[in-house]
């Protein structure tokens, strides 16, 4: 039995690994057209920054793969045979799958502005893209982004590390506030502006403007009609699934290509997985399309199952991701709206400096807990997990809110300011019970 | 960089080229009273060649001119001693020995130590040592805080930027890395032939033991199928700043531990220091306390500076800065001065390696109830004070918070926490290296102890001085100082605590074994990034565990919480709990796919 796996992402990763956990026998191969070893693409930043060298961001060392006869083959793929079972890559060479594995991952968004193509405008997704951003920054007098996402502020950080002024376009009229709630927002722009990136709140891009001789970028026209100097235009309007080689064929596709919960595509032996697939039934408070490394690893595992022959639901249970903008840490647990929605009701408590907020959304009626969203505070995955699936009324997780602090020792411990907040909104009087601490963490986790 | 910073910094090369130069600016012109000679036959044959050769008159320009005249003198005195013996020894005296009679080459290091150097020179250092103090570590000292003190103006947060830019940082390729390990192997084992005068039983054995750790960790453990190891090479040419650090810390060491007589400029011009704090003149041992602990609080500042964000590194730092200050270098120096017995209480066997040897015992036993007290401090400190705290807290309360070897690597060598190995096969390494070395200290101190209370000092084929000797040599001087800190622009900044100290392994079996110590994971928030396993200093690689939401219970950690501090997402809590901990570190766990579900889990 040979498994293909296209992609050496944490995706196509995760279900190599699992499925040699899984099978010993399977005959596995990972093909990547961008790299020879997988490494974390969140981590590229930090190459650029200086942080970290490329093979620090690979988490495993290079006899790992042999060890656990992982083949790897660094090529393109060109075009997939389904009928045959046959990749054709670009340099002309076949291969024959058993059973293939898509996990391709995806690509910057491009909306049709003139003047994308030019050398000088790339997204951040790939090692390319930061071998581009390297090439460009030499002698760079300023950098212009467009969109305002995680990927957004973190091109503008970095730029920022090296001296080079970032205008930032951002379209919606507070950053990212299609996720974030407006005050977290507003935090989150804060940071940006006094860092010195000149943020261009509802401001779009019309046009970018290459030199004479047409080939680079050299400026770019806003909507609101600005001219704007700049060597290197980063387009962070999000990503869309890369499959535009698997066009004409028989695999279905919207969006992405279209899987069930078991990620299987409409083609017998072929799974999609991470950021290329889109559930046809997405499940109830998640999207069709999870570009998102977290979804990426658990859809890996859930695949690696399904490839062996266990059928298993993706359902990835309650959902939760972290960020960082710039210097503000942020951790999400549960289903927060940007918006807060009717019947809900929520405890907001910022810190003065303006740099740390924990919000806990809950249920207006019932109490139940719904979500916590986290800035420059860390709180534990599990103990926010198990509230949030056992619908623990709010007054309860708020008297022992410190099973939830994460933050380093000696951090100073703000749940009882959490609470404050509760009880001069709600004119109750709720007193903490529960300070930081492990063990009573680990007795709060054991309970059933 | 803010001109302050810039300015600063010029200030501190010039100081670094000024205090470079110091040694080589006094001249020396000794007398007969300078050579204190304690063996008449020895004192009068010296004195007769030196008269020959007119030693006394001439005004020599260096401490190695001044060393090849002494040595030109002492050849003639032994010659003279020889040829006055006889060839039947009738011309030695009735009732003394040979060895008290003539002259030994051994006698010439005992004979003219660095204190008759430091007290025979004459010029502008000796003169004059508050000027180039001043000039040396004073404007040290002020260039260094001048380039540190603005970073406090920066905004809180992680300053880990262009790291692998700097070539001072960015570490070294594996050519210059074999070349630093070879050439010091081969100098080690050369020199400490001569140093054991001669004998090739002990470089030998060293050579050996090294061969069958290498042959262990290739072949009995397997190491020679992981290859290609994790590459260590910095991603573009070498570090050439990095480079010339590790061979200026190397060249002090060298001169610090093997040839004080050519360092006596530094030594004079910190000796009215000396005399303030402990009331008298100084040794290359104050020169080297007074620049450790002005090293560790500058350094100390600037990790301030760096980690202002995270309180706990803020505590940690002001705890290994006041260990150094108060407990290794003014404690003792006040001690001294009270004419009471000396030692830094903090520093425990096996680290200390001399504090069973029969001389400490017996100092300490003179002091009086103070010496006593030591005594016994130092005793329960090993037996019971390492093993309950470190079950507590795990071994950081030592290795980061107190020790004077952690608290350089974590000032001074912070800026090189990068370097660690990562790879399995360091790893590997480490696990023999590290216990092999608590395994000798063991056996020597035994061999002491067993000594000190029998009085048989030689055991078979050893003899407990030499094996002292030797220890000394290889592991006290060569490991913990000339590699441990030459190889920060190298290895890291832990090579001694993770590879070499005994005390290290000591408190990482308890700490593995039996503490409450972990550090936990959050979740499945770890997006592999790879920021902590980098800046591990110890070369866990944490993210191996990180990702698949282990604790980590690792002998070698330290709990310097860096790992903590530069995770982007919050994966990392150092924690005391007890619970749990062998569940919790032995499973995957994975918490955001349900088990039950699976079922094979």
């Amino acid at each position: 039995m040979h498994t293909v796996i296209i992609g050496n992402g944490i995706t196509g990763i995760t279900a190599a690994r699992w499925i040699r956990k899984l099978d010993s026998t399977h005959r596995i191969t990972v093909i990547s057209g961008e790299s020879d070893y997988f490494y974390s693409r969140t981590a590229l930043m930090y190459i650029y920054m200086g942080h970290m060298r490329q093979v620090d961001t690979q988490p495993y060392e290079k006899w790992f793969w042999d060890e656990n006869r992982i083949e790897l083959k660094r090529a393109w793929v060109d075009t997939v045979d389904f009928d045959g079972k046959m990749l054709n890559f670009a340099d002309g060479e076949k291969m024959h799958y058993d059973k293939l594995i898509l996990a391709v991952g995806s690509k910057p968004n491009k909306f049709g502005w003139p003047g994308q193509d030019l050398d000088g405008v790339h997204g951040l997704y790939s090692l390319q893209d930061l071998e581009a951003m390297e090439r460009h920054s030499e002698g760079l007098k300023r950098a212009v982004i467009v969109g305002g996402g995680l990927i957004g502020i973190e091109m503008a950080e970095m730029f920022h590390t090296r001296h080079i002024p970032v205008t930032f376009l951002v379209r919606e009229q507070k950053f990212w506030h299609g996720v974030l709630p407006l005050e977290e927002a507003e935090m989150v722009e804060r940071e940006i502006r006094e860092k010195g990136i000149d943020l261009r709140m509802g401001e779009e891009l019309k046009e970018i403007w290459g030199d004479k001789a047409g080939g680079k970028a050299k400026l770019i026209v806003t909507k609101g009609g600005e001219k704007i100097q700049c060597g290197f235009v980063g387009l962070t309007a999000g990503v869309r699934p890369n499959i535009e080689f698997l066009a004409h064929t028989d695999l279905a596709t919207d969006k992405g290509i279209l899987v069930n919960e078991y990620l299987e595509t409409n083609i017998p032996d072929v799974y999609a997985m991470g950021d290329c697939a889109q559930q046809r039934e997405p499940l109830p408070h998640r999207r069709a399309i999870e570009a998102v490394w977290y979804a990426g690893r658990m859809q890996g595992e859930v695949g690696a199952y399904n490839v062996c022959g266990k059928k298993v639901a993706y359902d990835p249970g309650i959902w939760f991701n972290s960020a960082k903008f710039i210097d503000i840490e942020y951790q999400v647990y549960g289903d927060i709206k940007p918006k807060l929605p009717e019947g809900q009701a929520t405890v907001y408590w910022e810190h003065a400096d303006g740099k740390k907020s924990v919000r806990i959304n809950y249920d207006a009626v019932s109490g139940a807990v719904i979500g916590f969203n986290l800035m420059g505070v860390r709180y534990r995955h599990e103990v926010c997990e198990k509230w949030i699936e056992e619908e623990t009324h709010i007054e309860n997780v708020l008297q022992t809110l410190g099973l939830a602090n994460f933050d380093p020792e000696f951090y100073k411990e703000y749940e009882k300011d959490i609470v404050q907040v509760y009880n001069r909104e709600t004119g109750s009087n709720l007193q903490l019970k529960q300070r930081r601490n492990l063990s009573s963490v680990l007795k709060f986790l054991s309970r059933t | 960089m803010q001109i302050i910073q810039k300015i600063g910094l010029a200030i501190f090369v010039i100081a670094l080229v000024i205090f470079t130069l110091v040694p080589g600016l006094d001249s020396y012109k000794i007398s007969a009273e300078d050579t204190k000679i304690n063996n008449e036959y020895h004192s009068v044959a010296f004195e007769r060649a030196a008269q020959d050769q007119g030693l006394y008159e001439r005004e020599y320009s260096s401490t190695f001119a001044l060393q090849s005249a002494l040595k030109d003198v002492f050849a003639a005195a032994q010659k003279d001693l020889l040829t006055r013996a006889g060839e039947d020894k009738s011309g030695i005296p009735e009732g003394v020995s040979e060895w008290d009679f003539k002259l030994g080459d051994w006698l010439f290091k005992d004979y003219f130590k660095f204190d008759m150097y430091r007290d025979s020179s004459i010029g502008p250092v000796s003169g004059n040592p508050w000027l180039w103090f001043g000039l040396t570590i004073g404007l040290a000292l002020l260039g260094g805080l001048m380039y540190i003190l603005p970073k406090f103006l920066r905004p809180p947060g992680i300053k880990n930027d262009h790291i692998y830019h700097s070539s001072m940082t960015r570490g070294v390729n594996l050519t210059w890395r074999v070349l630093f390990i070879v050439a010091t192997v081969i100098g080690v084992l050369t020199y400490g032939f001569f140093y054991m005068s001669g004998n090739l039983f002990w470089p030998g054995i060293s050579a050996l033991v090294m061969g069958i750790i290498t042959a262990l960790v290739f072949f009995a453990q397997k190491s020679i199928k992981h290859r290609p190891a994790k590459s260590a090479s910095p991603p573009k040419f070498s570090a050439w700043l990095g480079i010339f650090t590790g061979i200026y810390l190397i060249g002090f060491y060298i001169l610090l531990y093997w040839a004080p007589v050519h360092i006596v400029g530094w030594i004079s011009m910190v000796s009215p220091l000396s005399e303030i704090l402990n009331g008298g003149t100084a040794s290359q041992w104050f020169l080297y306390g007074v620049l450790y602990t002005l090293i560790i609080l500058v350094m100390g500042v600037r990790m301030m500076s760096k980690y202002m964000h995270n309180k706990y590194q803020l505590i940690r730092t002001g705890s290994v800065m006041f260990f150094q200050l108060g407990f290794a270098f003014l404690i003792p120096q006040i001690l001294t001065l009270l004419n009471q017995p000396s030692m830094d209480l903090k520093n425990i066997w096996p680290l200390n390696y001399t504090f069973f040897f029969e001389w400490n015992i017996n100092d300490l036993l003179a002091g009086g109830n103070l010496g006593i007290f030591m005594l016994v401090w130092g005793t329960v400190l090993v037996i019971i004070g390492v093993p309950l705290i470190t079950y507590f807290y795990g071994k950081r309360w030592y290795c980061s918070w107190v020790c004077g070897c952690g608290g350089l690597a974590e000032t001074l060598g912070d800026p090189y926490r990068q370097l660690s190995d990562k790879s399995l096969r360091a790893w590997k390494y480490e696990r023999f290296i590290i216990h092999g070395v608590l395994l000798f200290a063991v056996i020597m101190t035994g061999m002491t102890l067993y000594g000190y209370f029998s009085g048989v000092r030689q055991i078979g084929f050893l003899n407990t001085g030499t094996v002292q000797q030797w220890y000394g040599f290889f592991i006290g001087a060569t490991f913990s100082g000339i590699v441990g800190t030459g190889f920060y622009p190298v290895m890291g900044n832990r090579v001694w605590c993770r590879f070499g100290c005994p005390l290290a392994a000591y408190l990482g079996l308890v700490q593995r074994f039996k503490s409450r110590f972990r550090i936990t994971t959050n979740g499945g928030q770890c997006i592999s990034c790879g920021n902590c396993s980098t800046y591990c200093e110890m070369g866990i690689d944490v993210r191996a565990y990180a990702q698949k939401g282990q604790d980590i219970v690792r002998s070698s950690c330290v709990g310097c919480g860096v790992c903590s501090a530069v995770c982007p997402r919050g994966v990392l809590r150092l924690e005391n709990a007890s619970e749990d901990i062998a569940r919790r570190a032995a499973q995957k766990r994975t918490i955001h796919i349900s088990e039950d579900q699976i079922g094979v889990l």
